[in-house]
């Protein structure tokens, strides 16, 4: 999608209801019809939908409230690293072998949108940037968590690196596998938002995001990218692969 | 007030509306985060089964959730509303002490020996003391465990009392079980004494 469309894309969804703007996001990724069709609306009838729809614009707006920016995740012991890490996709069979293959040599990071330096990010110069670790609970929105240890850049770091608008409503992040997610920007400077190169002390395998992982301890898994390919800055709500299904949001935890 | 009101018998209220609102309410809300959150378990079951996706409400993970995190609110305002109303008012000093197991034991079995009289439905036996404040205890424990996985970065501390994130998960799971077999039994009986079903619908 090029910036052209995209302009025109957030435009009119903006113009729309929320629950219509999830059914036009759906006909955006191109799921439209055969999704409607196939019994995937979350109940009969689109005035539950909308009412739940509504529910969860409420529930996005009671988290940020709930959002305290100097909250930390707890920390864990070394001892409790969960081992082996389950591997999750949003791609069907869930499969490890389907994660892209990503040529370290080749890589590029993109940024993008209300920033100052647009610059792309070879993994050199990311590798070079200053790191932390913090060994945290990855919890899924299907109710499993596990525990990992993540090394990488301190995400506000990154932010002011190249210059972002720190008072812009979002980050989204597209990814190397057609994933996306987005989140606001109190979670973006949370002090363990994390780009994340390294896993358990190991260069951050395939299955798990290689070349970067967003780390988001403070929100569910599905918020935490893998194979980020573009971060970009923006005011206009992006939504997410998911949360066009109809997760929530903000999905804070 | 007219005169011929006054003349005639005034009948008890067992009941008061507010009761009966906080309890019909209640019992819808918690009907749905039952189902609904039985659609939420099977994503990642923790007991050794699923429910039948025909005794679920949202038709899987998303709308499960989407259901869940609706209904929360109808249920903890109105939980609250209720325990502050039951506290300040002294309903629950009044009908609901003594707990005692021995009350209930004793109760229980003249009631099995169909020897325990419901004429005064005003008067709670110890069965039922025992019971309804088990089951508050119980939506009290639900909520709690409920919101420390809801939030066990932002509520921290309540996911630490729990222990961590994976024992709140079977806390709530087990006050939702004890819940449930709370709602069998009361079902049963208000259908076998149809008189307090209609006390909790007309408040005599």
């Amino acid at each position: 999608m090029n910036d052209e469309t995209r302009y025109i894309l957030s435009d009119a969804a903006r113009g729309l209801d929320v629950p219509t703007r999830r059914l036009f996001l759906r006909n955006a990724l191109g799921l439209g019809t055969l999704a409607m069709l196939s019994g995937c609306d979350v109940v009969d009838g689109l005035s539950a939908e909308r009412v739940l729809g509504a529910m969860s614009d409420f529930n996005d707006r009671a988290q940020a409230w709930l959002f305290n920016p100097n909250t930390l995740a707890r920390e864990y012991p070394a001892r409790m690293i969960t081992r082996p890490f389950p591997f999750n996709s949003f791609y069907t069979p869930n499969s490890p072998d389907l994660a892209p293959r990503i040529d370290p040599r080749e890589f590029l990071l993109n940024v993008t949108g209300l920033v100052e330096r647009k610059d792309d990010w070879t993994l050199r110069q990311l590798y070079a940037l200053p790191r932390f670790t913090q060994i945290t609970r990855h919890v899924c929105i299907e109710g499993w968590s596990a525990i990992g240890k993540w090394t990488g850049v301190r995400f506000s770091d990154f932010l002011a690196r190249v210059g972002a608008d720190r008072h812009a409503k979002y980050v989204t992040f597209r990814c190397d596998d057609n994933y996306t997610t987005s989140i606001d920007m109190a979670t973006a400077l949370h002090p363990q938002t994390q780009l994340c190169f390294w896993m358990n002390d190991a260069v951050l395998p395939r299955q798990h995001g290689f070349p970067m992982k967003l780390r988001v301890p403070t929100k569910l898994g599905f918020k935490n990218p893998k194979h980020i390919g573009e971060i970009a800055i923006g005011n206009d709500y992006t939504g997410g692969y998911w949360e066009t299904y109809g997760y929530n949001w903000f999905s804070g935890l | 007030m007219t005169a011929r009101s006054l003349a005639r018998p005034r009948r008890v209220t067992i009941h008061p509306l507010i009761v009966r609102l906080c309890h019909w309410i209640n019992a819808v809300a918690m009907i749905v985060m039952i189902l609904s959150g039985w659609a939420i378990h099977n994503a990642d079951p923790i007991a050794p089964f699923v429910f039948p996706n025909a005794i679920t409400l949202g038709g899987g993970l998303i709308g499960g959730l989407q259901w869940h995190f609706a209904a929360m609110w109808v249920l903890f305002v109105n939980g609250i509303l209720y325990l502050v109303y039951g506290f300040v008012s002294g309903r629950f000093a009044r009908k609901l002490r003594p707990i005692s197991l021995r009350d209930a034991v004793v109760d229980g079995i003249a009631a099995l020996r169909r020897r325990l009289g419901h004429a005064d439905l005003s008067v709670y036996n110890g069965v039922q003391r025992l019971l309804y404040a088990g089951v508050i205890a119980l939506g009290v424990l639900v909520v709690a465990s409920g919101l420390s996985i809801w939030k066990p970065v932002q509520f921290g501390w309540l996911t630490w009392l729990f222990g961590d994130f994976d024992v709140a998960r079977i806390v709530h799971f087990a006050a939702m079980s004890g819940i449930v077999l709370f709602l069998l039994v009361h079902v049963a009986m208000s259908l076998l004494v149809p008189r307090s079903l209609l006390a909790m619908i007309r408040g005599a």
